[in-house]
């Protein structure tokens, strides 16, 4: 249970996949002018997330690894998350309208996010022999969380900034990644945590 | 296709003016994540580059074979083969690089040059173009990259490519390294890109009204 808070803690503060380990940065920087929008895209992050770790575990450990196949690991994990995407998109379609109306539009954006292939890496990297079935779900999920977080934080910010009376020379991205740079200094002070 | 697309302006295209890391802001997080030293970032940047000359090439080669509605998943397949094979060749060849980028190779996949060049480039052109492309962008990506980590080193560490470059009495600034420094490091460089950018095109429009007069 306590490896699983520190999982946690580790995966939405300390090690936040966007502010100390630079995944999935390109819907960091996208996706962030509005908080509405920022929220929908980490909800579907997760949901994304949460699902990938738990069948690219069951792939990993039931098909690569009797088959000594581990050399394919990045095809089939990148094809598992591609098909899992489409499936979640087809498959809310037809079960739940509001929530695909929702998440919809950004699940096709998540299948090129890094942090999604990220984590299911990093679930096989994290500890000798890679995380069990439950640990790399509670890692996907603190993993989305951190990212939501972190989304949704930075929005906020640039929703502040875009009323500011910014100089003409940092107006886009480079305002925004130095304003990201800020948030990643409050994000080190986590450091010490564990 | 009406305009003819040198090979000269395809290669310079993705040098400078499409640059990726500072003029179409892609591939953005191994750029962050591993810029913290030149070595690291060209290795990174040549990785890159093998994958997409040979993903470009194959995917123009296919391109009129794959059919449109399964394209992406074809693609992926394409890019993920090729980053399996810099995967494995970089752990047997260069096990020290494979160590130190770590997870960042295999992310490789993901990056959204290769699939952004793929999508809007190989599909459409000829194989020798969709080659120049790949490696005009490739070594833009590589340019980007290590220019970031030569700052980051420069600074964090007083270094360059591990050689002590700063005087003795500089004192490293630790942050240059860490991720904050990398983000706002990259801001900065994009700041004064973006104002040599401009410089550059002022020049041309004065040029171009003192040639008219």
């Amino acid at each position: 249970m306590t490896s699983l808070i520190l999982i946690i803690i580790s995966g939405v503060l300390v090690n936040n996949l966007v502010m100390s380990q630079f995944l999935g940065i390109c819907p960091f920087l996208g996706i962030s002018k509005k908080t509405e929008t920022a929220f929908g895209m980490g909800m579907a992050v997760t949901f994304v997330m949460v699902l990938a770790s738990v069948i690219t575990y069951l792939i990993r450990a039931y098909l690569l690894l009797p088959f000594n196949l581990e050399y394919m690991q990045t095809i089939a994990f990148i094809l598992v998350i591609a098909v899992l995407v489409q499936t979640v998109e087809i498959v809310l379609k037809k079960v739940s309208r509001s929530l695909y109306q929702a998440l919809g539009v950004y699940l096709p954006l998540i299948t090129t996010n890094c942090a999604v292939l990220g984590v299911a890496i990093s679930n096989t990297t994290a500890v000798e022999g890679g995380y069990n079935l439950i640990q790399s779900a509670v890692n996907g999920l603190a993993g989305a969380l951190g990212f939501t977080l972190a989304l949704v934080a930075f929005a906020a910010i640039r929703e502040k900034l875009a009323m500011n009376d910014l100089p003409k020379w940092m107006d886009g991205f480079p305002g925004a990644l130095i304003a990201a740079g800020l948030m990643a200094v409050a994000f080190q002070g986590f450091a010490g945590l564990i | 296709m009406k305009q003819k697309k040198s090979i000269g302006t395809v290669f310079k295209n993705g040098i400078f003016a499409e640059n990726p890391t500072f003029r179409l802001v892609l591939g953005m997080c191994p750029t962050l994540a591993v810029s913290t030293a030149v070595f690291q970032g060209l290795g990174m940047g040549l990785a890159t580059t093998f994958v997409l000359v040979f993903s470009n090439f194959v995917i123009a080669l296919l391109r009129n074979i794959i059919p449109d509605k399964v394209r992406i998943p074809a693609f992926i397949v394409v890019i993920a083969t090729f980053v399996t094979i810099v995967d494995l060749m970089l752990k047997a060849f260069i096990p020290s690089l494979s160590e130190s980028l770590g997870i960042f190779i295999p992310l490789i996949v993901v990056n959204c040059i290769i699939f952004a060049r793929a999508e809007s480039f190989a599909s459409k052109n000829s194989v020798l173009l969709s080659i120049t492309d790949g490696l005009g962008m490739g070594l833009g990506f590589t340019l980007g990259i290590s220019l970031l980590s030569a700052c980051r080193e420069l600074l964090g560490n007083g270094t360059l490519l591990g050689i002590q470059v700063m005087p003795e009495s500089f004192q490293p600034m630790a942050i240059a390294l860490r991720p904050p420094g990398g983000f706002i490091m990259l801001g900065i460089l994009l700041i004064i890109i973006n104002a040599a950018g401009k410089a550059i095109a002022k020049r041309k429009v004065m040029k171009a009204k003192e040639a008219e007069l």
